[in-house]
């Protein structure tokens, strides 16, 4: 083995009842790299890395660590710590019950000469480990009482403080916002230095150009290629993860604008929710996508949870389709025709042990009335329909969804609503968490509902980008109140200084 | 972020039950001072009655931190007192090779329970069911009657389980007569107290205690720190059926009999204890010294009813069941209230 290698994986293959994850994926660690690991959502990035870790078995092809001759299977998480490879996960796997000291330390606790446990020496030592990262907690009570984005520094800090070899971050920054992550950078440039090296899975492009080296793509399964930062412009890698020329997507919106109608849809006056969200006027008209824009946290999920009832509108008037609705609970407004795609699909959308089916048929079900079944051979049909036009990659469409890659779940969650036929549907976030090939597919699906079926639809969307390939008009949110409404000619800059305070 | 100490909501819990344990005694103490309820010699009385439950509740309480139950405890100790009897009385075996012996039988026991949970991933409920009807069945077919052992069929057994230990004389009170009537605790309940020091401080500073907490706070996120989950679960019953049996051979210095319906229900009594100690049936959560105070709320309840002498003595269950009402709902509410403050 090369004196600089790290990792060598080769002609791994990795199948899942129904599904190939793995492919002969091939995979290069060199010391002192930061290494992205690209593909779509199902590319096979995650399975890969849980092969490396042991959490997986492999079908097929051989792993080389540097150090150990031969080579290695890993069988648990804990003989690849042994081997000096330490991970940190998209999901935060810590235990809430525990203090911050104990899950920075478990399974590796300073003991006294006694061999009992050092509490003192864990709580120092994890405090400094802290403060190194600038981060001021107090790192003796439970993991439970601080935020997400602490708890995720906590199982990076847990991961860096393990004396690894190489670490492996798989999306870690998706609930870290942009201070944390350049925190994160600056371990991760701190690392590199000392030899150790780094994979990094992430969606984010500009963070892959920002701390990364070298750039493996996945594509199926399969290894699509290995490419230095510099020879990869951002053009060539999404073209590299989705095996294809990228679509001209700035070209899909504008022709159909023509089809919005005059008639209101919704027409909300005055809507509020105490705490949550300040009184707000809302409108859409039939065939339009509007946007909601603004800062996270700045009240756009708030203003649509207030629309559909799941925090009930405690002022104002609703008018839908002409008529005054009352929205008691988010039934009423099923009833009456909305849909709500949340942004949390794990917490709010996804019934994980139900299939494909079933959780495509739910919300029609919840519509007709527990009593009044849908005959089978009727769902059938209708999963069948829209997992062939939205192209929902599954085994079967009896398949459990939470075997689907989260694309895949995002898009039975979006036919959950679609077969209900709303006539006003709210997209939270659709793609957040997505890769960038079924985001574009997402941004198509919505522009063609819209025109096609005449259906009016929110988008909710971190990215100025894309709601500007997609909405005609938007809302501007800050710090929960309605600000303003831009529309007409949108550029990335105007939208920005909407939101920041400069109309 | 705050840096100001705070108490945590599951220390809170455990406050709540050593006040409510402390309250209740002090009402019993008011309420039938003329029936000598306030004498110290009845609060050592509850001790050296739930000697053997203290044991007991402290092995539930480690495997319920990594979100399983024992329900085999009740037979299990009924199996070891009549086997404890039976040996020394038909068998006229010793009663230091009889102890051995049952201990031994609690570590296999438990380890066959555990092997089946952590390892091949059983529900410990279906695991333990299976024992509990195990031990039960095993009792009777050791011996179906009741039986006693006496000083004639074992001596030492017989001077361990009378030996008294005094404590000092001013702790006491004078009787009718003008004697001073000297308080006293048993041997068991000495080791019962130690069982519980000792597990007290393994929980809190040995790896294995920790990893207890770690596997019930979060299944997934235990292996994927590299800690060894089915090792530790198993471990977690083999502890439990040790100190079971160790709970059996105190139980059995109580009693000094043997018979089929012995300690029958005596795994809920141990759950109970437990979740008013402020363990979480769901694991990761839970404390020794609650499930002390757990038992000693029990324990009182039952003397309360007792003393009271005019009520049916179910009213103990009554009580016991109100009590477990207002503690999970406790629960509940400050696992609400948790959530809505991170929101």
């Amino acid at each position: 083995m090369d004196e600089n290698l790290l990792i060598t994986m080769r002609d791994i293959s990795k199948s899942f009842p129904g599904v190939k994850a793995l492919d002969h994926a091939q995979f290069t660690l060199r010391k002192g790299e930061i290494h992205a690991l690209m593909g779509e959502n199902g590319a096979g990035k995650s399975t890969l890395i849980k092969v490396l870790t042991g959490v997986y078995s492999l079908d097929a092809g051989e792993i080389h660590v540097a150090g150990f001759d031969g080579p290695i299977i890993n069988h648990s998480t804990l003989e690849a710590q042994e081997k000096g490879i330490a991970t940190v996960y998209q999901e935060v796997n810590l235990c809430p019950n525990l203090t911050v000291a104990e899950n920075l330390f478990i399974g590796r606790e300073p003991k006294t000469k006694l061999g009992t446990i050092d509490w003192r020496t864990m709580n120092k030592r994890a405090k400094e480990i802290m403060d190194g990262l600038e981060i001021n907690i107090d790192v003796t009570i439970a993991l439970e009482n601080y935020s997400l984005a602490i708890q995720q520094m906590i199982a990076i800090a847990r991961a860096v403080d393990m004396d690894c070899k190489v670490l492996i971050l798989d999306e870690p920054t998706s609930s870290l916002d942009d201070n944390e992550v350049e925190k994160l950078f600056k371990v991760m440039r701190d690392l590199k230095a000392k030899g150790v090296g780094i994979i990094f899975v992430t969606h984010f492009l500009e963070q892959v150009y920002a701390v990364c080296d070298t750039i493996t793509v996945l594509r199926n399964g399969e290894f699509a290629g290995e490419y230095t930062v510099e020879e990869m412009p951002r053009v060539k890698l999404v073209a590299a993860m989705l095996g294809k020329d990228f679509d001209d997507l700035a070209s899909i919106k504008k022709e159909g604008a023509g089809h919005v109608s005059d008639e209101v849809v919704v027409d909300g006056k005055g809507l509020s929710h105490k705490g949550t969200i300040k009184p707000f006027d809302f409108e859409i008209r039939k065939g339009e996508v509007v946007g909601i824009t603004g800062l996270l946290g700045s009240g756009r999920s708030e203003m649509v949870r207030c629309i559909y009832g799941a925090d009930k509108a405690q002022t104002g008037t609703l008018k839908f389709k002409g008529n005054e609705l009352n929205i008691k609970e988010p039934l009423d407004a099923i009833k009456a025709g909305m849909g709500y795609l949340p942004d949390d699909r794990k917490a709010d959308g996804c019934i994980g042990d139900l299939s494909v089916r079933e959780n495509i048929i739910l919300a029609l079900q919840a519509r007709n009335g527990m009593f009044k079944k849908i005959p089978i051979s009727k769902q059938n049909e209708i999963a069948d329909k829209f997992i062939d036009m939205l192209q929902i990659k599954t085994a079967s469409r009896e398949t459990p969804i939470n075997q689907l890659s989260g694309g895949n779940q995002q898009k039975v969650i979006l036919a959950r609503w679609l077969c209900t036929h709303p006539d006003f549907l709210i997209l939270d976030e659709p793609t957040r968490g997505i890769d960038i090939g079924t985001k574009t597919e997402f941004q198509k699906l919505a522009l063609k509902f819209a025109e096609e079926e005449g259906m009016s639809i929110v988008f909710i969307s971190s990215e100025i980008e894309e709601m500007l390939r997609t909405c005609t008009r938007m809302y501007v949110m800050r710090d929960g109140a309605q600000v303003g409404e831009i529309s007409g000619e949108m550029t990335q800059e105007s939208v920005m200084s909407a939101i920041a305070g400069g109309v | 972020m705050k840096t100001k100490k705070k108490l945590d909501t599951n220390t809170v819990l455990i406050i709540i039950t050593i006040c409510l344990f402390i309250f209740m005694y002090a009402v019993g103490c008011v309420i039938y001072q003329d029936k000598g309820f306030g004498n110290f010699q009845t609060f050592l009385n509850v001790l050296i009655n739930n000697a053997g439950l203290i044991c007991v509740t402290c092995g539930m309480t480690c495997v319920m931190l990594t979100g399983g139950i024992d329900i085999s405890v009740g037979s299990v100790i009924a199996m070891d007192c009549m086997l404890l009897v039976f040996g020394m009385t038909e068998w006229h075996m010793g009663a230091v090779p009889m102890v051995i012996l049952v201990l031994v039988i609690g570590l296999i026991f438990g380890a066959v329970q555990g092997f089946l949970v952590g390892y091949l991933e059983i529900q410990p409920f279906i695991v333990t069911m299976a024992g509990m009807f195990f031990g039960r069945g095993m009792t009777a077919v050791i011996c179906s009657g009741q039986i006693s052992i006496t000083e004639a069929d074992n001596p030492l057994f017989y001077s361990w389980a009378n030996a008294k230990i005094n404590l000092p004389a001013f702790l006491g009170k004078v009787n009718k007569h003008g004697k001073v009537v000297v308080p006293y605790m048993r041997p068991t309940v000495v080791i019962a107290i130690v069982v519980l020091i000792l597990i007290f401080l393994m929980l809190k500073y040995t790896k294995f205690g920790r990893n207890l907490y770690a596997v019930g706070g979060n299944q997934t996120s235990a292996t994927m720190m590299g800690l060894n989950v089915k090792k530790t679960r198993m471990l977690s019953h083999i502890l439990s059926s040790f100190l079971c049996s160790i709970g059996g051979i105190l139980y059995c210095l109580n009693t000094m009999s043997g018979s089929v319906n012995q300690a029958k229900g005596l795994e809920m009594d141990a759950i109970a204890s437990a979740v008013i100690g402020g363990t979480l049936l769901t694991g990761g959560v839970g404390n020794v010294i609650g499930s002390l105070f757990g038992v000693l709320i029990n324990g009182t309840i039952t003397v309360l009813v007792n003393t009271n002498g005019k009520l049916l003595s179910s009213w103990a269950n009554i009580a016991t069941a109100a009590l477990l009402c207002i503690f999970i709902i406790l629960q509940s509410v400050f696992a609400l209230v948790k959530a809505r403050r991170n929101k």
